[in-house]
């Protein structure tokens, strides 16, 4: 397991590798010039120049990609050019709202996916099953940001027009008066602001896995081992539980792992809609800009998450699955 | 023909004397077909070629003859109601007329002669052998509910190309911004119009087509490409294989919308641009699902024999390896569909999308997001356009799977 976990390790370097400088040469052969927001378009040639000068970027392609390689490799992302702070700074400011957000729905999508997954198949073809199919693969076909949308129209805005209980705040972490609440009150609000974001990001994933578990458990449910065990007089539910749903289980670790881009591509649209001020709003906002190392080390970052996320899946597929030896 | 008979008898248990073999319904429909129609009367066929169904209808093919009429119905009304802007056409001669008329047109010719040849040509066909591209087209065909959403796919398409044809209003002209600007939905607009008065049903359909062609186009480039990649490194192994999918691997690492926002928004979105790179960007699936399938089969005795008769690799790939591996690449192809509709959307939600004045369904949820409050129609109905249509490519995506594997057929 060590070994495997370090030979798994090490291969994610050139590919990470690989990907910071996909993200390197796709910047900075694009058209555009990221000094252009400093100066109005009356100004000098000698004023640009200078300009071009201060950020090496008259300096040749190459030049400039081993200088940046052997700073980000250090660990020196730079300074934003748009928020004139180091790169660092906003991402630890950003990352921890992301992780809360995205480990949250990763959770839930889990859980619900799992369970309505596997309780569809235990009633194949009933209309229980129908009814969750339909609604599942409704939401699978929903984008992110069309849900996010709904789900405010209905929770944050008509829940106040028409009085229900539940009212939800549309925009944000924290509510205004958030500084003036006591303890358990700040939790509340907190979670009441999380509610409308992580439930955009947990429905259309959850739909996703549902639908597989179900295949899953409906293919181990034919298996001969299942018979056994019913056979063997077991109650149905340890059946189930135990021995079929925990061999279906296998394939969805793999399959949570390869989520994981969409997930954090969800929280681009959840940024934005929500207002979330995690990682998804800095890297529209930077690219936007043009505020090229924070494209960079932002993008480089959800490729390190996925890359992080993958292995981290691949080591739970051991662990569920004994049978799987990594040597 | 002396040769033949014995075989034949010999291979018919009912002839040879044996006890009757049981015969499940679906192949006795089978056989029954197999058996050759008696020949249509020359009425139904005349009935036909006058109006295209009552043929079929005369000779007790309801269902199929009933289909006809109604389609060839609607299509006349269509005609006869915008006969106004297909006079129009000739006039002025915009492309987007142009395509629409012609579609008209074409459509009730192929219906026309689609009616004819199943009276006189289909029906006297004996289909000798199941293919396995038969055999799945009836597992398809049974299949209700991946039906339903083919036949959205072809309203949504015909809907597109009929758009200057169907649309109550001009989808792009601005209006009276006070008299007819935020209109809930009404009699007149039926799902309101926007900020400037354009009325948003007009602009959904003409968005259909941007939707539809990415969702299309991209996919197509991005199943050949993974196609070729997969059945090249799956068959010819070694150090090409790792190095592809080492580097389909990286592409897979990479957040897709964060490479398609950086790559649409560092150059100039135009509609090729976007369909390009969400083709470039989704060939990963397609190629592992390639290699695995090629890996198996390179092991196959037709494939060893190809090589054994000294064919070169490129034919082999090309002739033996992509044909057998196309039925899971079709699978992924449709939902891809799905999937590519729904990226689109997500850029142009972001503002990274076709350039305006073209309507998107994706730029108009965008629109309709900054007035979500105060005109909840503007976000809701694009929308909703976008989960119809991909609900539509995944329900015929599940039918293809399910027909297409043997092992899922029940």
């Amino acid at each position: 397991m060590g070994t495997y976990l370090l030979k798994r390790l090490l291969g994610a370097i050139p590919l990470l590798l690989g990907v910071a400088t996909l993200i390197f040469f796709v910047l900075n052969l694009a058209p555009g010039d990221p000094t252009a927001r400093f100066y109005s378009p009356a100004a000098s040639p000698e004023v640009i120049e200078q300009l071009r000068r201060t950020y090496g970027l008259d300096q040749p392609i190459i030049v400039r990609y081993l200088a940046w390689l052997r700073a980000f490799v250090t660990g020196d992302f730079g300074s934003s050019l748009a928020q004139g702070r180091p790169v660092i700074d906003i991402i630890l400011d950003a990352l921890p709202n992301t992780i809360l957000l995205t480990g949250t729905s990763l959770v839930l999508v889990f859980l619900l996916g799992v369970a309505i997954g596997a309780y569809q198949a235990v009633r194949q073809h009933r209309w229980a099953d129908r009814v969750l199919s339909v609604v599942g693969l409704f939401f699978y076909s929903m984008p992110s940001f069309w849900l996010g949308l709904m789900l405010m129209l209905l929770f944050a805005y008509q829940a106040y027009q028409w009085n229900w209980p539940i009212a939800l705040p549309p925009t944000g972490m924290t509510s205004i008066d958030y500084d003036f609440l006591s303890p358990a009150g700040k939790i509340l609000d907190r979670i009441r602001h999380m509610i409308l974001p992580v439930t955009t990001l947990t429905l259309v994933l959850a739909a996703g896995i549902a639908r597989y578990t179900r295949g899953q458990m409906l293919e181990v449910i034919r298996q001969d081992y299942i018979r056994t065990a019913r056979a063997k007089g077991l109650p149905e539910r340890t059946v189930i539980l135990k021995h079929a749903l925990r061999n279906s289980l296998i394939p969805v670790i793999t399959l949570l792992g390869l989520y994981l881009p969409f997930l954090f591509s969800g929280t681009v649209f959840v940024g934005t809609i929500f207002a979330w001020p995690g990682m998804g709003r800095e890297i529209v906002n930077a690219i936007a800009q043009r505020d090229y190392p924070l494209v960079m080390a932002t993008t480089f970052l959800f490729a390190l998450l996925v890359v992080l996320g993958s292995l981290i899946a691949d080591v739970l597929y051991a662990v569920a699955d004994p049978r799987i030896r990594y040597d | 023909m002396d040769d033949a008979a014995p075989r034949s008898i010999a291979s018919d248990p009912e002839s040879a004397g044996s006890t009757p073999v049981p015969v499940r319904e679906e192949e006795r429909g089978a056989i029954a077909a197999e058996r050759p129609p008696a020949p249509v009367p020359r009425r139904a066929v005349l009935l036909s070629a006058v109006l295209p169904g009552a043929g079929h209808v005369a000779i007790g093919a309801w269902a199929r003859g009933l289909l006809v009429l109604l389609g060839w119905g609607l299509l006349l009304a269509l005609a006869y109601l915008t006969r106004g802007r297909l006079a129009a056409v000739r006039r002025t001669s915009t492309l987007d007329d142009d395509v629409a008329a012609a579609t008209l047109l074409g459509l009730l010719v192929l219906l026309w002669a689609w009616a004819l040849y199943d009276l006189l040509v289909a029906r006297r066909r004996v289909h000798v052998r199941d293919s396995q591209w038969r055999i799945a087209a009836r597992h398809f065909r049974r299949n209700r509910t991946a039906l339903a959403g083919l036949g959205v796919i072809v309203v949504l398409y015909l809907a597109a190309l009929l758009a200057p044809l169907i649309a109550p209003h001009d989808p792009i002209a601005i209006g009276d911004l006070v008299r007819t600007g935020f209109l809930p939905p009404s009699r007149e607009y039926w799902l309101g119009t926007d900020r400037f008065g354009r009325d948003v049903l007009s602009r959904i359909l003409y968005g259909a087509r941007i939707s539809l062609s990415i969702g299309f186009v991209a996919t197509a480039i991005s199943v050949t490409v993974g196609l070729l990649l997969g059945a090249v490194a799956g068959y010819v192994g070694g150090r090409v294989d790792a190095l592809l999918m080492r580097f389909t691997d990286m592409v897979l690492a990479f957040p897709r919308l964060i490479l398609l926002i950086l790559v649409v928004a560092l150059f100039e979105p135009s509609l090729g641009v976007i369909i390009v790179v969400l083709g470039l960007t989704q060939w990963p699936g397609t190629t592992r699902i390639v290699r695995g399938e090629v890996l198996s089969l390179r092991e196959r005795e037709f494939i060893q024999a190809a090589h054994a008769l000294g064919m070169r690799r490129t034919r082999i790939i090309l002739r033996h390896l992509v044909p057998n591996v196309l039925a899971p690449v079709i699978v992924a192809a449709t939902l891809g569909v799905g999937n590519t509709i729904v990226l689109e959307a997500g850029l142009s939600f972001l503002g990274l999308g076709v350039p305006e004045p073209t309507p998107s369904w994706g730029k108009m949820v965008a629109e309709g997001s900054e007035v979500l409050f105060g005109a909840w129609w503007l976000a809701t109905f694009p929308g909703l356009a976008i989960v119809v249509t991909v609900l539509a490519f995944n329900l015929v995506g599940d039918g293809l799977r399910d027909a297409l594997d043997p092992r899922l057929r029940s």
